[in-house]
């Protein structure tokens, strides 16, 4: 059954709709993968084998009873621990709720119920979201699958692992300034950062709460769209959730199969979000995919948008800030763990700092400590203030490049995937690796990555982001299909399958709980 | 280099409720110092006639009608705590007797 972790989830939804395959089998290959490879990989923090079987086979009975499910039913997919689960731990990577598990699902999750996939587990995590390489998360790395010595990117990098390395066909992410598309670009699959308000936020642990965004991780642009078309929508119990109808992702994705898709679509370059700083092997690739676009017909442009030099910088003011509110409700009353002080007068004041030391890791706490300073009296104006007019002035220039073109590209990340440890001494050097992802999350936009290659210096994915103005999630998908179809006929090949195989691990992981 | 020092860095940490060790306090004082180097340049552009985005979508506030809803029980709600005494959260003393 080992061919079943090769399949897409839409063609592993046509077996199960034909009857060929249950959702029992499928969900058994799948766990019998990740007892095989995750004892090295380590994507997932804890895995629900009894409970994912017990809902496949629900699923199983409903079909043969003749019920109407949704195309997606009896699917596998992992989701990340950001992502309030009732029946599952939900840790977000961090010691403070370690053993947490919600009274509550988050919405995105129970609308997967709803739509029968089956919830393998939950993945890993940089803690709180906070980082670019899992390496920050409290439970240990996740490992890459191209090459087990180098991250798979973050925040979500225990998602982008798993349906990399064919653990899951889907898994959802959380995207607060490249948390999807980056992981996607550094392990050879695809991730979408929806508009902000199209999906909602409802139970995903808040990172920074006007920039984060949940979203799609899988293999294939239609998978996305299919996963997209579940999680997607209105959420009353999301304030700042959008009251609009979207058009099926789905068969957005399949407009962009037929001949022609790309015909005449304008493609802004942006010059910013090139050359110096950008490694020659993912120049070389986004390069030749141009030419490839040109080739199909669409109309390449170079765009400016000369605000996005300072958008980092605004970044890395507005997250820590937001961030630094959000986490203070981590006070040792309401959940998570409890720690009293060594020494000195048990007062609520001093349990809740002695928990937020011990509970919480050094990025966090450097995060915590700088949004404070930001907002501090005296601060406030030079720093958080700014970085809030930059955002209005990256909002203008996607405005201005959006008036002259269709979609936007550029690479998804500056380099292929990095060594462990290569950035974690130098913050710096970590929170520039972002600077391609993070103006879509400022303006609020959509961004998706796809695989367009391996650079030729390391043999290492290289990804390409595309980015299309707010609620135009759809073109994206259209855009983001037509590309892979090229791609892949060009190749003769998918992305992933001239990926390293992977070594089944003696040790079994344990079927329950697993960390 | 900005000049935040390590009394400043110690302060910061009892406004955001973190108990530091001195080690900490010290490398963060050098953290921070870099960060922010790097980040004053958001003044660079910041003029004073561009307005300031809080968030990416204009929104208005969200409204729905006051009726009672389905919502948490006392056991779920108390599910996640560290500590109960009946059906409540029970916490430390929140003045100290000195």
């Amino acid at each position: 059954m080992t061919y079943l972790t090769k399949l897409s989830a839409a063609a592993l939804s046509e077996l199960l709709i034909s009857k060929e395959v249950s959702a029992v089998e499928a969900t058994r290959a799948h766990l019998d993968h990740i007892a095989a490879v995750d004892t090295d990989l380590h994507a997932f923090l804890h895995v629900a084998g009894d409970a994912a079987l017990s809902t496949a086979a629900q699923i199983d009975a409903r079909r043969a009873a003749g019920e109407e499910l949704n195309p997606l039913a009896g699917v596998p997919i992992a989701i990340k621990d950001v992502l309030a689960t009732q029946d599952m731990p939900t840790t977000a990577g961090s010691k403070i709720l370690e053993g947490w598990v919600p009274p509550y699902d988050a919405t995105v999750v129970a609308r997967l119920r709803a739509a029968g996939l089956v919830p393998l587990g939950k993945t890993n995590m940089d803690e709180f979201a906070m980082g670019s390489s899992t390496e920050h998360s409290a439970y240990g790395i996740t490992r890459n699958p191209w090459d087990r010595d180098r991250i798979p990117g973050g925040s979500g990098g225990g998602s982008a692992a798993a349906v990399a390395s064919f653990q899951a066909p889907l898994a959802l992410g959380s995207d607060t300034g490249g948390s999807i598309r980056q992981p996607a670009a550094v392990t050879g699959s695809v991730g979408v950062k929806p508009t902000y308000g199209g999906v909602s936020r409802y139970g995903a642990i808040a990172l920074a709460s006007s920039l984060d965004q949940v979203g799609p991780v899988s293999r294939t642009v239609y998978d996305a769209a299919l996963l997209h078309d579940v999680i997607g929508g209105h959420d009353p119990l999301d304030s700042t959730s959008l009251t609009e109808r979207w058009p099926s992702m789905a068969a957005a994705a399949r407009a962009g199969l037929q001949d022609g898709a790309l015909k005449g679509v304008r493609v802004g370059v942006i010059k910013e979000l090139s050359g110096d700083g950008f490694q020659a092997g993912v120049t070389q690739r986004f390069n030749e995919t141009l030419a490839l676009l040109v080739a199909a017909g669409a109309e390449i442009t170079e765009v400016s948008a000369p605000n996005f030099e300072y958008a980092v910088a605004a970044y890395y003011l507005i997250l820590p800030a937001e961030a630094s509110s959000n986490l203070a409700r981590f006070d040792s009353v309401r959940f998570g763990i409890r720690v009293n002080p060594e020494s000195g007068s048990l007062t609520s004041e001093h349990v809740m700092s002695a928990t937020r030391e011990a509970g919480f890791g050094a990025e966090v706490k450097r995060r915590i400590i700088l949004g404070t300073y930001a907002l501090s009296a005296g601060y406030y104006d030079a720093y958080y203030g700014s970085a809030q007019k930059v955002r209005t002035l990256i909002q203008r220039d996607f405005a201005a490049a959006f008036n002259q073109v269709d979609v936007l590209v550029s690479p998804s990340a500056p380099t292929t995937a990095f060594k462990f440890g290569e950035k974690l001494a130098d913050p710096m050097a970590m929170y520039i690796n972002d600077v391609t992802t993070i103006p879509a999350n400022l303006a609020g936009v959509p961004g998706m990555s796809i695989p367009i290659g391996l650079a030729p210096e390391d043999g290492l994915p290289v990804g390409l982001q595309i980015m299309a103005p707010a609620k135009a999630d759809a073109r994206l998908y259209t855009v983001g299909a037509a590309i892979e179809q090229l791609l892949e006929a060009n190749w003769g090949h998918t992305m992933l399958s001239q990926a390293p195989a992977l070594t089944p691990t003696e040790m079994f992981a344990s079927e329950e709980g697993a960390v | 280099m900005s000049e935040i020092t390590a009394e400043q860095v110690a302060h910061l940490a009892h406004l955001a409720r973190i108990d530091l060790s001195p080690l900490e306090i010290t490398d963060l004082t050098h953290d921070l110092g870099q960060i922010v180097d790097s980040i004053a340049k958001v003044s660079e552009v910041a003029t004073a006639d561009t307005p300031a985005t809080s968030h990416p979508m204009p929104l208005t506030n969200v409204f729905r009608d006051d009726v009672v809803v389905p919502s948490l029980t006392v056991e779920q709600a108390l599910s996640g705590a560290p500590d109960r005494a009946g059906d409540k959260f029970r916490v430390p003393a929140i003045l100290d007797e000195e």
